[in-house]
């Protein structure tokens, strides 16, 4: 084999840890520019609502569990469950609809 | 005495990371799993999958990076291709430095940066006011056995686990973001807009043809900077809502 497979490990591991240490090294004070502070304010719930839909429907085996999972998991977390009861109920609701359905 | 005070508060922090890290750890074993597999088929053993995961912990970022070695792609391409994939963790890592006071020795900041992964972040930006990072530390604690353990067992063990169960954990993690934005969404009505708009626009993104060639890496990117970029200039964050939260 003409490459080292723990020589692209490496690579791929010190390339990944630069992108996320850099900012928490680099970055030390307190950002006052108003326009970046939002813009980092609101970077996360986008991200993350990015990356769940329409994902959470391609996860399962069938696009309705997926589906069900995402309304029944906003549906407890907007009366207060915590993380872990709304990850647990999202796969308990998936795992009971496939066994009905498939 | 301050310093038994805070050592309490660290100790405590940890333990409360512990708790939330493990769904993480869950979802995780179940994803790099399915990871594992990947490693396999692309000519890597046990030994070097696990140490990719460890040393990684990116799902993306490792999936790409198996698929061209196993292409035999150059140390060039694959350290570009690693940029790309996981260029949303740089975004991550800028959130979250704002997130820690600035007195945040600089061995716990490095460690932070060990697992910014999409989860470890989420529920760290979603501790109220500043972050001790000892809640971090827990959740990685956790955390990592389930991935590096999950890939080990994928490789070794290839399709053992029933697709059922597979199919039922890998939306533990979208519960969990789920657990982090909607509460954030009664609170802010800004926020659940944003969420919808985000929702809208991510499946338009992934289900239109005409965007398949782009990677689902820069596709979050590319939402993020557009819609967070855009809710910035137009609405931008009252101060005292920040200093209330600190």
């Amino acid at each position: 084999m003409k490459h080292n497979i723990y020589i692209y490990i490496l690579i791929m591991a010190v390339v990944t840890y630069l992108i996320r240490v850099l900012p928490l090294t680099l970055i030390r004070k307190e950002i006052k520019n108003k326009t970046i502070r939002s813009f980092l304010y609101y970077v996360p719930y986008v991200t993350l609502a990015v990356m769940t839909f329409p994902a959470i429907l391609d996860a399962t085996q069938s696009t309705w569990s997926g589906l069900l999972a995402l309304l029944v998991g906003m549906g407890l977390a907007w009366f207060g469950a915590s993380l872990f009861s709304v990850s647990v109920a999202c796969c308990v609701v998936v795992f009971l609809l496939e066994l009905l359905m498939l | 005495m301050m310093n038994n005070k805070r050592a309490h508060s660290n100790s405590s922090w940890f333990r409360k990371g512990m708790k939330d890290g493990m769904p993480i750890a869950l979802g995780y074993f179940a994803v790099a799993f399915t990871l594992g597999i990947t490693a396999r088929n692309a000519g890597l053993n046990a030994l070097q999958a696990t140490l990719a995961s460890l040393t990684l912990n990116a799902s993306a970022g490792e999936y790409v990076g198996f698929t061209l070695i196993a292409a035999g792609a150059g140390y060039v391409e694959i350290a570009i291709m690693e940029l790309v994939a996981n260029a949303r963790y740089l975004l991550m890592s800028c959130a979250l430095s704002q997130k820690l006071s600035e007195d945040v020795p600089l061995w716990q900041r490095l460690l932070i940066g060990y697992d910014v992964t999409d989860e470890i972040f989420g529920i760290s930006i979603g501790v109220p006011g500043k972050l001790n990072p000892f809640y971090t530390f827990g959740a990685i604690v956790v955390a990592i056995p389930g991935w590096s353990g999950g890939t080990l067992l994928g490789v070794l063990m290839g399709n053992v686990l029933p697709l059922r169960a597979v199919s039922a954990l890998s939306v533990g993690l979208y519960g969990m973001f789920i657990a982090i934005i909607i509460p954030a969404a009664k609170k802010e009505k800004i926020i659940a807009v944003l969420i919808a708009i985000s929702f809208g626009l991510s499946f338009l993104v992934n289900k239109w043809s005409v965007f398949d060639s782009v990677s689902s890496g820069m596709k979050t990117i590319l939402l993020t900077v557009l819609i967070a970029g855009a809710a910035a200039i137009l609405f931008p964050v009252k101060e005292q809502e920040d200093d209330h939260e600190a």
